[in-house]
């Protein structure tokens, strides 16, 4: 650990990337963009559960494996979210979020 | 095992064993086999009804059986019969035996549509015998889903809206139903057996809230008015033999569910709102008489004849006294097996001239005479003609409704009473019309005559209209027998 | 004596009538109407056999004739009180129908085996005829008004089979459809009647409702309805019933239209038999509708009858088809009956009325069969019921001709045909009555012997027709009823009447007044008169009267319009005012009802639908937007923020 670098710095860091990433979900229209946004949460996410882990539990270790997890969770998201992009790119030419409802009720 | 449980194992293993047949007569044959064996058990059963209450049998309910099927919610199946379900319970096997019969010519998707009627049966037997609220709600709800299947499928005419109409009318009335029996259940000390509960007495408050819920959600299936607009859509579309089970059996749920569980079960209001009810009942006579007076097509008039009917049979419930009890039990018989007739007549007259316009039949009596006297027969029953059961019915209702001398009653007995004309003019009018005057089309001359599975199935529900109506003795004291708990619960309304 | 055997009286002719209504079709047709024919013979016999025994073995007991009751069953029990009995009750009244329906009945099964020769539906007419003559004894010799109530309606059915017997003819169809559903509404007002009274009098046994100390006569109720008690009321709706199947007026409108059916059939039914029902049933409820309320119903009864008789001898007088003007004729003459009862009190010579009554129905039966075979006989002949189609037929047709006149005779009232000595004692009992009830029978007497004539002189002399077929008589099975009738009509004037069916039951000795027997054979004479001079010969005299009378006589042709009356009610009222509504509410309001809460259910989820867009991003925002929500209300319940600041 990095001297002089302290808990809220660290959740100072993860809350601008999780509003960066909420910022970017919600005002853009490119899919991938919207992928990235996510992947974004993400990792701020991931990075409270290791900054928490480090400075409240020194002893345990379960906040890293949730971390653990969550990387290949988001990994495998990804894998299946750019299916699904591609695909929708083969069908319709296009990843522009708002064109897709074909979830409507 | 005992005898009632048979009732509903029988046609639960028919319907297992036709899963794996796949030959169409075959499927046919043992149709008919396994609702024989049905009838046959229907007759031990009224037999045995006979001799234990012959040897002085006094309990309320007779062959009763009870075992816990889940016990943190107190539901049992119970069962057990009294004089009015033996008198249901009969009137439901020779309907569907002769249902049976008469869709006999059924060629698309024959095992399904026997499976599914059976399953229907099964409903209603189980229905009948039931003495737990709970194996009651859900015996009335295995009975009435096949219908959609029924309708939908084997249907004519606009069949997926009737189906739905009716689907959709006949659960919003279970729901009403399942709040009801819900609120009977906890209003009673948590119990769902019949007789605990009639003797735990509901509170008042509770009894005007739940009584209209019950009444209602039972009278929808049994037509009252003016929840019946259900009934003429689904007839005219349904197949035959659904039509016959239909408007003889099922809708006889809603009335003996209306007697049993409503009035029975909730003496109290069923007093106070008594002459609301008869008041609507009454109306409904008169009205679904008129209604029939003006259609063209056989079936609506036969299902505005039965909304007529069925109104006598909630009008002769609500004269609350024990003549027009029997009535009322007597006329769920009586129009049950006289509507069955009808409908297979119906079925059977539209497969030959392919038409139910009476407009454009004529001179039938001449081309098919088993059909066409059959038909006069029946009718004249369902004008009340003497000799016949129609007449055995209302007159016990009528003659009970003149016990309350009230200035309201009367009215509305009049009004009711009055209906035998109206019936007497849309009847002849279809008689005439239909079987006597010359022969429209020229077509119509060479139609086929009746062929033997129509005879027997028309024969089968004929032959006991004429028995009831020539001696009704046997089956009015097998009603009033039973009728006794009711009247005491009911004539004791302590409020 | 207990007239056990009685029951065979019934058996017989529904033994019959399951025989050849199941078996009839797979028979030589002759076998049927000869087993019809014997039964009834039988069944006849064994009514004589009831009469001799009732009348002159049993007798009087206490100088009274006694009621007997050969068998009395439950049949139904409404309560332990009100009981519904089938069964045979013997009395002066019920014997006398056994003998009438019996003998008629007979007749008309012999006649018809001939009339109906070669017809295509013989079996089913006699199986026909049977249930009816089954159905008309058990109505006879009830014991219980719901026992008659149960056989009324099965005469009118078997009528209304009878009437639609040629039911491949439009108008034989409707004017079988119109009897039943005329006469079903009377029966309406029967049933409320018995229904009124199951309450109020507690009973439905004939015995203890004209009992001197039954419900009926032993209560005084106060009145409820225009000055009549209750028991007032159900005894007017019974004779509202009575009065349909007696085609009294306003009711009667189906009896002109029965004549559709088979001639036979008018003869025993519409002639004979089912239209005296209602007389009939005045008669057995005597004592109740004379005690009850002060006899006010019997004013009803007896200004009904007048009405009726008189209404129905105008129109008589001015129709064509020789059936319909004895159709009316019949109507008239059933009309002196209920006038006969109206006017008639209980003991000695004030009970002259009830005898004459039934005298009356008695010999009517008889000389009306007469007429109507007679009629049958003529139109087997010349193949048409109008008169403009007939004339000079007594050279071709003696024994019909003859027995015709003997029967014109005797409903004309001249003795010493039976009709005058029945016809005198109704007009003797209206005379020391009501002066206007006697003046309009007295003028209706006229009336009658004019039409009679006119039809007999338009069928036997008149204008000289050429037929088609030159007419022959008919053969004996059709010509010896016609001749017992004829010997019949003769002869029962001359039985002593009162000795046997009185008001109150004892010996009553008839008198002839020589000044009333006078006076209405002397109206007869007139009115045969001016028939002979009108009608003996084709001229145009006739068509001068009826021009003298103009717009009253085309009136009467039509029938006062009460068919249009009728018409207007049934289909401009009940169809167009209370049938079309109902359908149309029905459709809309009701079922509209029913489709409207499926509409909103639809219309709603349509609503919600536009929030489930399928995109995504408008989803994350109200995800977002909902979560903030949350956090907010969260923080804000715990009391962590406060808005107010």
């Amino acid at each position: 650990m990095i001297e002089g670098i302290g808990v809220f710095d660290v959740l100072a860091v993860s809350t601008i990337i999780f509003f960066v990433g909420l910022f970017g979900f919600v005002t853009r229209k490119n899919m991938i963009s919207l992928l990235i946004s996510i992947e974004l949460m993400l990792n701020s996410v991931a990075l409270n559960f290791v900054v928490f882990n480090k400075f409240l539990y020194p002893g345990n270790i379960q906040g890293y494996i949730f971390t653990l997890f969550l990387i290949a969770v988001a990994a495998a998201e990804v894998a299946l979210a750019i299916a699904i992009i591609i695909s929708f790119y083969r069908m319709d030419n296009s990843i522009d979020a708002d064109e897709m409802d074909s979830l409507s009720g | 095992m005992d005898i009632l449980s048979l009732l509903v194992v029988i046609p639960m293993l028919t319907v297992f064993i036709l899963f794996f047949v796949k030959d169409m007569q075959m499927v046919r044959i043992i149709a008919a086999a396994g609702m024989f064996v049905e009838t046959i058990v229907t007759f031990f059963v009224t037999r045995n009804y006979v001799a234990s209450r012959g040897s002085g049998d006094t309990s309320e309910f007779l062959m009763t059986k009870d075992f816990t099927w889940f016990e943190s919610l107190n539901i049992h199946y119970f069962v057990g019969v009294d004089g009015i379900a033996v008198a249901m319970l009969l009137l439901t096997a020779i309907v569907l035996l002769a249902g049976i019969f008469i869709s006999w010519n059924i060629e698309d998707l024959t095992r399904e549509f026997y499976i599914s009627l059976i399953i229907l049966g099964t409903g209603v037997f189980g229905f009948f015998i039931s003495l737990d609220l709970f194996t009651m709600f859900l015996f009335y709800e295995v009975a009435v889903i096949p219908m959609y299947l029924l309708i939908g499928i084997w249907g004519t005419g606009p069949k997926e809206y009737a189906a739905m109409k009716l689907t959709l009318m006949l659960m919003g009335a279970s729901a009403m139903l399942l709040v009801a029996i819900l609120g009977i259940y906890y209003f009673s000390g948590q119990t769902f057996n019949m007789q605990e509960i009639a003797h735990a007495h509901m509170p008042i408050v509770a009894q005007r809230f739940f009584f209209p819920m019950a009444f209602v959600g039972f009278g929808v299936l049994g037509a009252l008015f003016p929840f019946h607009t259900w009934s003429p859509d689904g007839h005219a579309s349904a197949p035959t033999a659904v039509s016959m089970l239909h408007a003889g059996v099922l809708m006889k749920l809603g009335t003996y569910g209306a007697f049993r569980v409503a009035m029975y079960l909730m003496p109290d209001a069923a007093n106070e709102m008594s002459t609301f009810f008869m008041g609507l009942a009454a109306i409904g006579v008169i009205y679904g008489a008129f209604g029939a007076i003006r259609q063209t097509d056989l079936k609506y008039i036969n299902a505005y004849s039965s909304v007529s009917h069925l109104g006598l049979i909630f009008f002769g419930m609500m004269a609350l006294n024990k003549t027009a009890y029997t009535g009322a039990v007597l006329q769920m018989i009586s129009h049950g097996l006289m509507t069955a007739v009808f409908f297979a007549l119906i079925g059977m007259l539209y497969g030959r001239t392919h038409t139910r316009d009476v407009r454009k039949m004529g001179g039938l009596l001449k081309v098919l005479p088993f059909i066409a006297v059959v038909y006069m027969i029946i009718g004249m029953a369902s004008l009340g003609l003497p000799g016949l059961s129609g007449f055995v019915a209302e007159m016990h209702i009528f003659v009970g409704a003149f016990q309350n001398p009230d200035t309201i009653h009367r009215i509305f007995s009049i009004l009711a009473v009055s209906a035998i004309v109206v019936t007497a003019v849309y009847i002849l009018r279809v008689v005439g019309m239909m079987l006597m005057g010359p022969i429209k089309h020229q077509e119509f001359e060479d139609l086929p005559k009746a062929v033997w599975y129509e005879k027997v199935g028309a024969l089968l529900v004929l032959l006991p209209v004429m028995a009831i109506g020539l001696a009704p003795n046997w089956l009015v004291s097998l009603i009033q027998d039973s009728l006794a708990p009711i009247v005491e619960q009911l004539s004791h309304s302590g409020y | 004596m207990d007239f056990k055997f009685t029951i065979w009286i019934l058996i017989l002719p529904t033994l019959v009538f399951l025989f050849t209504g199941l078996l009839g079709k797979k028979m030589p047709a002759k076998i049927s109407g000869w087993i019809g024919t014997a039964s009834m013979a039988t069944a006849m016999l064994l009514a004589y056999k009831t009469a001799y025994e009732y009348f002159f073995q049993v007798g009087f007991v206490d100088g009274i004739r006694p009621t007997i009751f050969a068998y009395k069953e439950v049949w139904m029990k409404f309560t332990d009180t009100l009981v519904f009995d089938m069964g045979i009750l013997i009395d002066p009244i019920s014997v006398l129908m056994l003998v009438v329906v019996t003998t008629v009945s007979f007749l008309v099964h012999l006649y018809s085996i001939g009339y109906m020769h070669g017809d295509q539906g013989y079996y089913k007419f006699f199986s026909f005829l049977s249930l009816f003559s089954v159905s008309m004894l058990a109505l006879v010799v009830a014991t219980n008004i719901f026992q008659i109530y149960f056989f009324w309606e099965l005469v009118g059915v078997s009528s209304y089979l009878l009437i639609g017997f040629y039911y491949d003819k439009p108008s034989a169809v409707s004017a079988a459809k119109k009897a039943f559903i005329v006469t079903r509404f009377a029966d309406l007002g029967f049933l409320i009647g018995i229904l009124l009274l199951s309450f109020h009098a507690g009973t439905f046994d004939f015995m203890t409702l004209v009992s001197e100390d039954g419900p009926l006569l032993a209560q005084t109720a106060p009145p409820v309805f225009m000055g009549l008690s209750i028991f007032g009321v159900a005894l007017s709706l019974i004779f509202v019933g009575g009065a349909g199947k007696s085609a009294m007026f306003p009711l009667h409108i189906w009896l002109p239209d029965a004549m559709e059916g088979p001639t036979p059939v008018s003869a025993l039914i519409h002639a004979a038999t089912m239209v005296v029902a209602g007389v009939y049933l005045v008669a057995r409820l005597f004592p109740a509708f004379q005690g009850v309320d002060g006899g006010a119903v019997l004013h009803l009864v007896a200004w009904t009858g007048a009405i009726s008789s008189l209404f129905a001898a105008i129109i008589a007088m001015t129709q064509d088809d020789i059936k319909r003007v004895l159709a009316y004729s019949t109507m008239s003459q059933i009309g002196y009956m209920m006038l006969a009862l109206g006017v008639s009190g209980m003991e000695g010579h004030h009970g002259l009325g009830y005898m004459a009554s039934m005298f009356h129905l008695f010999t009517h039966a008889m000389f009306k069969a007469l007429l109507f075979l007679g009629a049958g006989s003529v139109i087997h002949a010349v193949h048409s019921n109008l008169m403009k189609d007939m004339g000079g037929l007594r050279k071709y047709m003696p024994i019909t001709h003859i027995t015709f006149l003997i029967a014109c005779l005797a409903i004309s009232g001249v003795p010493p045909f039976s009709g005058f000595f029945s016809k005198d004692e109704i007009l003797a009992a209206a005379f020391e009555q009501n002066k206007i009830l006697f003046a309009i029978e007295y003028a209706v007497a006229g009336l009658t012997a004019f039409y009679m004539f006119r039809i007999y002189f338009g069928i036997f002399w008149g204008k000289e027709t050429v037929y088609k077929h030159t007419p022959h008589e008919s053969p004996l099975t059709m010509s010896l009823p016609l001749l017992i009738l004829a010997i019949a009509t003769v002869f029962i004037g001359f039985i002593p009447f009162g000795h046997f069916v009185t008001a109150d039951r004892a010996l009553y000795d008839i008198h002839i007044d020589p000044m009333m027997a006078g006076a209405s054979v002397g109206v007869g004479l007139i009115g045969i008169l001016v028939a002979y001079i009108l009608y003996k010969k084709e001229s145009t005299l006739a068509d001068g009267v009826s021009e003298m009378f103009g717009q009253g006589y085309t009136w009467a042709k039509d029938k006062f319009y009460m068919d249009e009356v009728y018409q207007f009610f049934a289909h401009k009222m009940m169809f167009a005012g209370v049938a079309a509504p109902v359908a149309w509410i029905d459709k809309n309001i009701v079922d509209g009802f029913m489709n409207g809460i499926g509409w909103i259910t639809e219309t709603f989820s349509m609503m919600l639908e536009d929030w489930q867009s399928g995109r995504v991003r408008q989803y994350a925002f109200s995800f977002i937007l909902g979560l903030l929500v949350i956090i907010f209300a969260v923080l804000y319940l715990n009391g962590i923020i406060d808005f107010k600041g």
